[in-house]
């Protein structure tokens, strides 16, 4: 009998013990820290376009980032506020509607201000963000033909407007100052157009869609001639390839957006993807695609792409 | 059988309670850890610029010239990727920057100070600053890896104060009776303080090796103790309107933040023009803060800063 009780004692004891283990174990994750995770997105497609968000990181409610202006007390902006005035840019912003409250609202409440004129180009008309209706269809097919729309669009209704013509993403990030600083040089009726120059498959060029595009007044009328004239075909799946060889055709000059050290300026990925040395595998197309060869990343970043 | 199983039972039941019980108690005694109390702070200010513009050119460069700060970095083995981060970018705007590692770690150089507890780390790594460097430095920054400073930023906050006045600042917690600044916002000591502190650390009725009962207590709480002792006072850091300028969250989250509770002030909610420390970031985003705040400008903005600092020699992202 002794034993049995001896052994009951010992089982109690054990119970305890555990209980007090996994009790402590419980409190302290409960109460400890969690890791942070990163998703890593590294592109196997030049022409792949950013997977759909899974709506994890979405943010809620409505900014206002006019309240900015107000912070840098001491900052002196006339040189800034003089080329906004001179070189005058219109950005059209292609999104689609299941992007408006994910992405394309903070493209609005960010740098879409410092534009001279901003549009918002879906394939459906919403009057309250407000976004321009092209009548297209939405998918990665879509994408030159909304293009072309979305074109044609800011010709017909804002070409005296405006000297310089930019298509964005609603995942790319631009600096309007740095940007009116690049094409402050050039002249706005000649054919001319920059981007991320890429050095495959056309002759002289081709400008990376991520990255961003900007045409000038000559190179849009030219554009949206090449179309009512058949010059250009209107179907394809690549729309950056697409527009890169059109713009050869009609004689639009892909130009050098480098800046004054030869380093570039547009850039088709985030900015760790750029700064941290070793980030891209040498065997990633990317290395393989620029048309100019790699230099350190740039003071006077103008885009940046794939940004949540 | 049945009888085993159901002391067994009853074992792990009391064991559980008894578990639950001693860490609330070890909350109470330490005053709700979590909770963050923030009125009642003892507030200091960054100096106003239009006082510092009064100051001459030739003796505002004398002024940046004065300060030397000397950083002192904690750091684990796994925290490997941080470290690497952090020695590459801003800790070299560091008059000097020095690694304490648990153990010795093959891959960098570091003052091995053999033990994995943080609070001992901290003591060892004060101890040996003060012994070695108390002549060259008026101050001493202390982080985690998981930080981010603005060494020029933290040298404009301190430039009117006096390292032989006992500070102890940065972004403050208060925690029942005691207010602490938060390692990771990073901890602030100057040259007064430190000397306090050092006279303290071999007392152990004042600075105890274990400060905690039973649970430990973290080690930015034993060191507000211990420098209470000496009449050293934890400062919550903030800039002319009031915003913190020590940060121990990351800009990403801050913004997260204000998009859900007041998305009208997303910019005027947010972060201190003039922040020094922001927390919780990973190595990629150290390169890119250190682009953003070193490299990356705006065309046509001027700011007409009332210091100048200017980068380290050789150095490549600055």
């Amino acid at each position: 009998m002794a034993s049995k009780s001896w052994l009951n004692f010992l089982t109690f004891l054990c119970g305890s013990a555990i209980g007090f283990f996994l009790c402590s174990q419980l409190l302290s994750i409960l109460l400890g820290e969690q890791g942070d995770t990163q998703p890593n997105i590294l592109h196997n497609d030049p022409h792949a376009r950013h997977s759909d968000d899974n709506g994890q990181n979405h943010l809620e409610g409505q900014m206002n980032f006019n309240a900015d202006s107000s912070q840098h007390k001491d900052e002196n902006t006339d040189i800034a506020e003089n080329l906004f005035q001179k070189v005058k840019i219109l950005c059209w912003v292609m999104t689609g509607p299941q992007n408006l409250e994910k992405k394309a609202k903070h493209v609005k409440a960010t740098w879409a201000q410092r534009c001279n004129k901003v549009l918002f180009m879906s394939s459906e008309e919403n009057k309250d963000f407000p976004t321009v209706g092209l009548k297209t269809k939405e998918g990665r097919d879509q994408l030159y033909w909304k293009t072309i729309k979305a074109f044609q669009y800011v010709h017909d209704h804002y070409l005296e407007d405006a000297d310089w013509f930019m298509k964005a993403d609603d995942d790319t990030y631009v600096i309007l100052d740095n940007l009116r600083w690049l094409l402050s040089k050039y002249d706005p009726e000649k054919p001319i157009y920059f981007g991320r120059r890429f050095k495959p498959y056309v002759k002289q060029g081709y400008m990376s869609g991520g990255a961003g595009y900007v045409l000038s007044k000559e190179a849009l009328k030219r554009f949206v001639d090449a179309f009512k004239t058949d010059k250009c075909t209107h179907s394809s799946s690549i729309e950056d390839l697409a527009l890169g060889k059109c713009m050869e055709i009609i004689n639009v000059e892909a130009g050098d957006s480098r800046d004054t050290t030869g380093k570039e300026t547009f850039h088709p990925f985030v900015p760790e993807h750029h700064l941290i040395k070793g980030y891209l595998p040498r065997t990633f197309w990317y290395w393989n695609y620029n048309y100019y060869p790699p230099v350190e990343v740039s003071l006077e970043i103008l885009l940046y792409k794939y940004l949540d | 059988m049945l009888s085993e199983s159901s002391s067994f039972l009853k074992g792990v039941m009391l064991g559980s309670i008894f578990c639950a019980l001693i860490t609330m108690l070890g909350h109470v005694r330490i005053g709700h850890g979590n909770r963050m109390h923030h009125h009642e702070h003892h507030h200091l200010q960054a100096p106003n610029k239009e006082d510092i513009l009064k100051i001459s050119e030739d003796e505002r460069m004398e002024l940046s010239k004065s300060f030397r700060v000397y950083c002192i970095i904690l750091v684990k083995p796994k925290d490997v990727s941080l470290w690497a981060a952090v020695k590459e970018t801003w800790t070299k705007h560091c008059d000097k920057a020095e690694f304490f590692s648990s153990e010795n770690v093959k891959v960098f150089e570091s003052i091995n100070m053999e033990t994995s507890d943080m609070w001992l780390m901290m003591r060892k790594a004060y101890k040996y600053a003060f012994d070695k460097h108390s002549d060259q430095y008026n101050w001493f920054f202390l982080a985690r890896p998981t930080t981010f400073a603005i060494v020029e930023n933290l040298k404009y906050f301190l430039l009117k104060k006096d390292p032989s006045q006992p500070f102890y600042l940065g972004h403050t917690i208060k925690s029942g009776d005691l207010e602490y600044v938060s390692v990771e916002g990073g901890i602030v000591l100057s040259i007064e303080s430190m000397k306090r502190l050092n006279s303290l650390l071999n007392i152990p009725e004042k600075c105890p090796e274990q400060g905690g009962m039973i649970w430990k207590i973290s080690e930015d709480k034993q060191l507000a103790v211990c420098l209470k002792y000496a009449g050293v006072f934890a400062e919550n850091a903030e800039d002319a309107d009031g915003k913190d300028v020590f940060n121990t969250k990351s800009v990403g989250l801050f913004i997260k933040e204000a998009m859900t509770n007041h998305p009208n002030q997303v910019v005027e909610g947010c972060c201190s023009d003039m922040a020094v420390t922001f927390n919780g970031l990973t190595p990629n985003q150290m390169h890119v803060m250190m682009y953003g705040v070193y490299r990356l400008r705006a065309f046509g903005h001027l700011f007409n800063d009332a210091l100048i600092f200017l980068p380290p020699n050789g150095s490549d992202n600055d």
